[in-house]
């Protein structure tokens, strides 16, 4: 795949709105699905990120070069994975019990939420990035390469050209790429996990993953 | 009371009814914690505050479980100060009894009730009234669209899933004016905003964490919206925490135990790590954290009322677990000199 130039969000909530404030701002074509009809976000899109267009979730994942799933954990299932086929996936749902109910009704056997999507999306790529950060902490922290104190976002995958794709769109989203390793080893990520909620510098998210 | 003339710009307290500490540090019981959010109030509506908004919780953190009780006692002590609830989780609660609730204290108080519906940050009450976390959306959406019929204080006609449905039913008792004014608590999905917009509440925006300033196309969104579904934009307010003392150390250094505390017990439960001395500095200076002397308070109200355009900025005062006095000295220097300062810095005097 060439370089990554539309952008794909699933999920038109606050994460998925702050992700494509951050990729329009960065010069990405964006489209954004919400779980309905498109016409339900055309307004909303309008005005909060301008520039994105509103597209159905299958449109969201097939019409561009890189998706990210933004939508509650709980609904992944709902998705399609042909829609996703040959495509990288960034993966940035968290459980959350709130809006999720119990993890195991989700997530079976101790595995890590993103391997779970990784078999469910079984012909695409799924990198697990922009999770553990909160969403006004990405809104706020977003700063070009080489400034002072610019925060790290930490990726994870087991596909290393997937992986590079990723870490070049968080890096010019405005944050320092910190590569982790593959999908079982994202559990620091998760809630509970050492780096959930995360916004710190490489170094000190380095040190907080590996503690 | 409804003959004041409205005024361009609203200021409120908010408390969840925090347990508070008395002088030796020791904590109050719930009651007591209780008849000091009536205390506070008392006070609050004697140096002009507009409204006092108290949050519904379920949790050993919090005493209020039921604003509007609290409110009524409230509502037999005072003369203008608008009773709200902040917020009123409706999801896991009777929209029919809710109104009759309101409905009541706003005829105790003469007319001063307001509600603002939402979902709540927690979740407690879900299992305790025997509601299922994964109805989280289907339950306040269905709630939120009987809600909008039934303030209208005319014979509903309404059926969902989550609730029996109704016929022609009309619900006592009516109001003088016919009318409560009623918000939805917004945290900053576009999709709530324009719920709020379609259903002509007004919009109350629960700024907790991060900067202020990424909700102004939010409020953008809310007029906007309104006009396409032709309801009429109603004053959008700003809800955030904060601490008053006399110097900006003073205020830091005595919230900062309450503060971390809370966050520490709270992010246990969600997976947080822990927040740091410096985490907290940053926020109050960037973020959303309203702490500090009055002059620094006053700054950062009105920088972010006239940055959101906002009419209504409340104040969650209490911050957990600090002592009862330095809760009564921020709501006296909030209502005597930050509010006033405030109207000044916004040009209404």
């Amino acid at each position: 795949m060439h370089d990554i130039q539309t952008v794909g969000i699933i999920g038109a909530g606050k994460l998925g709105v702050t992700v494509a404030q951050l990729a329009l701002a960065a010069g990405y074509t964006v489209n954004i699905a919400g779980s309905g009809d498109p016409k339900n976000i055309e307004l909303s899109v309008k005005i909060i990120t301008p520039g994105a267009t509103a597209v159905t979730a299958e449109r969201a994942a097939s019409e561009s070069d890189i998706v990210v799933l933004a939508l509650p954990l709980g609904k992944f299932r709902s998705l399609s994975p042909k829609w996703f086929d040959g495509k990288f996936v960034i993966d940035a749902m968290n459980h959350w019990y709130e809006v999720d109910g119990p993890l195991e009704d989700t997530i079976p056997d101790n595995h890590t939420t993103s391997e779970e999507v990784q078999a469910f999306l079984h012909n695409s790529v799924v990198v697990k990035a922009l999770n553990h950060m909160g969403y006004h902490h990405l809104r706020d922290e977003a700063k070009p390469k080489g400034v002072a104190n610019r925060k790290a976002i930490a990726i994870a995958g087991d596909n290393d050209e997937a992986v590079r794709h990723v870490s070049d769109f968080v890096d010019s989203i405005g944050f320092d790429p910190l590569l982790i390793g593959g999908l079982k080893n994202t559990h620091a990520l998760e809630a509970g996990g050492s780096a959930f909620g995360a916004n710190m510098s490489y170094d000190e998210l380095h040190r907080a993953i590996s503690a | 009371m409804t003959k004041n003339k409205q005024k361009k710009y609203e200021f409120g307290i908010n408390s969840f009814g925090d347990i508070a500490l008395d002088e030796q540090g020791k904590r109050l019981t719930d009651a007591a914690s209780i008849r000091q959010v009536v205390a506070e109030s008392v006070l609050a509506d004697k140096i002009g505050i507009d409204v006092v908004g108290l949050g519904e919780h379920h949790r050993a953190d919090f005493a209020i479980s039921s604003p509007e009780m609290v409110l009524s006692a409230i509502a037999s002590k005072t003369k203008n100060i608008k009773l709200s609830s902040a917020v009123t989780v409706l999801s896991s609660d009777d929209p029919v009894r809710v109104f009759q609730r309101f409905a009541a204290l706003d005829a105790v108080s003469n007319g001063r009730a307001q509600i603002i519906l939402g979902r709540g940050s927690f979740t407690e009450s879900y299992p305790l009234f025997g509601f299922d976390l994964r109805d989280y959306e289907t339950l306040f959406e269905e709630k939120v669209n009987l809600f909008s019929e039934l303030i209208k204080e005319k014979p509903v006609t309404w059926s969902g899933t989550m609730r029996p449905a109704l016929e022609k039913a009309d619900v006592y008792p009516k109001t003088e004016t016919g009318h409560i004014p009623t918000y939805i608590g917004v945290g900053g999905s576009p999709q709530s905003v324009v719920r709020t917009a379609k259903y002509g509440f007004g919009m109350m925006l629960a700024v907790i964490g991060g900067a202020p300033d990424r909700f102004k196309p939010y409020v953008e969104l809310y007029r906007q919206a309104s006009k396409e579904f032709g309801t009429t934009a109603l004053p959008v307010g700003l809800h955030s925490p904060g601490f008053i003392a006399d110097t900006d150390e003073g205020a830091r250094d005595t919230a900062w135990p309450a503060y971390q505390a809370f966050h520490t017990k709270v992010g246990r439960d969600r997976g947080w790590p822990r927040i740091t001395r410096e985490q907290y500095e940053y926020e109050i200076d960037h973020g959303s954290l309203y702490i500090g002397s009055v002059e620094t308070v006053t700054q950062k109200i009105a920088r972010a009322m006239k940055t959101l355009d906002v009419n209504r900025f409340d104040l969650v005062y209490g911050l957990g677990t600090t002592k009862v006095d330095d809760r009564l000295r921020t709501v006296e220097l909030y209502g005597k000199e930050v509010v006033p300062r405030v109207r000044e810095l916004l040009g209404e005097s």
